[in-house]
């Protein structure tokens, strides 16, 4: 059984794998430290995303909101920089406040309406856009000097760049996975996933702990709207648009089932690396259209759907065998 | 050993078949999202191809962070020149230090950024108040000295675009007594919306007998206007003047067909100049001016629209 559940993660680093040979066939001058380091700073904001979407994606829910609050955090940022002289780390507490309370908002109502997730937190995605268009719908500059200490990075040999916020994303995915595994709230996760009555009989309070799921998908959302802010040294109400949904497709690759209940954190950070290698890959050729990243991406997503029906499927049957 | 002797056999086939000394370019494009900017990137192609050289090419979709990505890639490829069509002008800077740190020229095409001028080698865009100037110069030479009222659609509200072909043509006729603006509306730059308005005007003058001519802030409205004209039973072209900006395929019909008198174009061709200066920066280390401008081209019916149309047809818009 242990086996079957380790088998969609298998099959994400053999996919990996797969597209590194490939790559490396074809441009084996791709493989330096600056496209290391590219991968992991161009990816940083979808990683920490990624990481509040597999908790939520665990748990059986969804949260379609993280795009908008990811640009609604770049905006706000951005605009309470330019407006008052507050330091940045202060904004940033500030900002997490919000986005944290925005969705243990959603994870409220999501438990008391008994909605499902998909709903409220669609709700939640035109909300938190609207709000970045109200504060600004120009693209307004960060000049804060702070800002300069936070693009730093380490300089690699080859000329790779581990960048503070390259460096930010690894730190949450190694925190991502201690609270998914090693903690009574990943525990209840699982659970949760697991469907509502195993939930109830492991004794979880489940109005507590929808809102501390949706609550930590805010926070990450936010800590990567922070990251998102220093990538581009800007907030702008059209940013990440569709994020949420690339965010999900990480995830799936990354191994989650899509239902909830089986998964691993780890799977998701090399989704999230995968895709980032076919967009290397495809700008790297320069001559195929970038739709192409779309195409494969949604190729791969619909691979792991078929493949983790094929596990339940055999799953099922051989506890008929077990049963008969 | 064997291993090595494959990669550097293998280098040497990619470098004799990809022709042995091509400059690769990359260009990073905002997407497509307009007709213009499909013609854009196809003359970029055409053009690069041309001179012979590697052209990579990466469609943005419309989103900044997949351009700060592409950048980054064609940088870790190390690209000879990198052109940039920015989606927004904020939040360049890190990512334009690295390809300066790189020493690769970044060129902007059509749209600028609020990055210091010294982490690009030059911009190459046009001059919209000077489009509008030249709309207007037209419009003066045409009427020679006679009373003309004219009608003009603006493009849309508080649109840098609108703004500026506005500003242009006032200038244009500001010396000149016998033109003035008696009408000016918004047509947001649409079709529909230069006919619905053109149909106001032409009510408000007396059927149209009021008006000498109607400037259009882009093509589209031009036509839309014609339309207006054309249902008002007057003949556009002969009764009603009609000057408009953008030189799009369609408008070179209405010329042809006599409909339309004069077109000023927002040329597509951006990278040409671009290519341009790359050579004589390659050459000799001639660094450009900081933004080059293209030429803002008059076409009117001497100047065979027809023929205009059909090297345009194709090319994307």
């Amino acid at each position: 059984m242990t086996n079957a559940r380790l088998l969609p993660l298998f099959a994400t680093i053999a996919i990996f794998m797969l597209a590194l040979v490939i790559c490396f066939i074809q441009f084996p001058n791709m493989f330096s430290t600056r496209v290391l380091g590219n991968l992991l700073t161009d990816n940083a904001y979808l990683g920490i995303v990624a990481v509040g979407m597999t908790v939520v994606i665990l748990a059986g829910g969804i949260d379609l909101s993280v795009g908008s609050v990811i640009a609604f955090s770049g905006v706000f940022i951005a605009v309470v920089l330019r407006d008052t002289g507050l330091h940045p780390m202060v904004v940033f507490a500030m900002l997490l406040a919000i986005t944290t309370a925005f969705g243990a908002a959603m994870g409220g109502l999501v438990h008391a309406l008994v909605m499902p997730g998909f709903i409220v937190t669609l709700a939640g995605m035109f909300l938190a856009r609207g709000a970045a268009y109200m504060l600004s719908i120009d693209s307004v500059p960060i000049q804060h000097e702070f800002y300069d200490v936070l693009q730093s990075y380490i300089l690699l040999p080859g000329r790779g760049r581990l960048t503070l916020i390259g460096i930010t994303m690894l730190v949450v995915f190694v925190i991502g996975m201690l609270i998914v595994h090693k903690t009574r709230f990943g525990t209840a996760v699982y659970a949760f996933g697991g469907g509502e009555a195993t939930a109830r009989l492991m004794g979880v309070r489940q109005g507590r702990v929808t809102v501390m799921i949706y609550a930590f998908s805010g926070f990450m959302a936010g800590l990567s709207g922070i990251v998102f802010s220093i990538y581009t040294g800007s907030g702008y109400s059209l940013a990440t648009v569709g994020t949420e949904l690339t965010a999900i497709a990480a995830v799936v690759i990354g191994g989650t089932l899509l239902t909830g209940g089986a998964g691993y954190m780890f799977g998701t950070f090399i989704g999230v690396l995968t895709m980032g290698l076919i967009q290397v890959y495809i700008v790297f050729d320069g001559t195929l259209s970038s739709w192409w990243t779309k195409i494969v991406i949604g190729a791969l997503v619909l691979a792991f759907i078929l493949l983790q029906k094929a596990l339940l499927h055999l799953a099922r049957r051989g506890n008929e065998v077990a049963y008969a | 050993m064997t291993y090595k002797t494959f990669l550097a056999s293998t280098a040497i086939v990619a470098l004799t078949t990809g022709g042995a000394f091509a400059q690769v370019i990359g260009f990073s494009q905002i997407g497509s999202e307009s007709g213009w900017r499909a013609a854009e990137t196809t003359l970029t192609r055409m053009e690069a191809e041309e001179r012979g050289y590697d052209l990579r090419f990466s469609d943005a979709q419309q989103r900044q962070e997949n351009q700060i990505a592409a950048i980054r890639s064609f940088v870790a490829q190390g690209v000879d020149a990198i052109l940039l069509a920015p989606v927004v002008e904020t939040g360049w800077d890190a990512v334009l230090e690295e390809a300066a740190e790189a020493e690769i020229p970044v060129i902007l095409l059509d749209r600028m950024v609020d990055s210091s001028d010294d982490l690009y080698l030059t911009a190459v865009g046009s001059d919209l108040v000077h489009e509008g100037a030249v709309a207007g110069q037209w419009l003066v030479d045409t009427v020679a000295g006679e009373d003309c009222r004219v009608a003009e659609l603006q493009g849309t509200t508080g649109s840098s675009p609108a703004i500026d072909r506005k500003t242009g043509f006032e200038q244009a006729i500001a010396d000149h007594d016998n033109i003035e603006i008696v009408r000016s509306q918004t047509g947001d730059f649409t079709r529909s919306g230069g006919k619905t308005v053109m149909e106001g005007f032409l009510q408000a003058e007396g059927g149209g007998a009021g008006i000498c001519a109607v400037y259009a802030h882009n093509d589209d409205m031009a036509l839309g206007a014609i339309q207006a004209i054309n249902e008002a039973g007057l003949k556009p072209g002969e009764d009603i003047l009609v000057v408009s900006i953008d030189a799009v395929p369609d408008v070179f019909l209405a010329i042809a067909n006599g409909e339309a008198n004069a077109t000023v174009e927002l040329t597509p061709n951006m990278a040409g100049p671009a290519f341009d200066a790359l050579e004589a920066y390659w050459a000799d280390g001639t660094v450009p001016p900081k933004f080059i401008q293209t030429e803002s081209t008059l076409y009117t019916q001497a100047d065979d629209p027809q023929g205009e149309y059909d090297t345009r047809k194709d090319l994307g818009y």
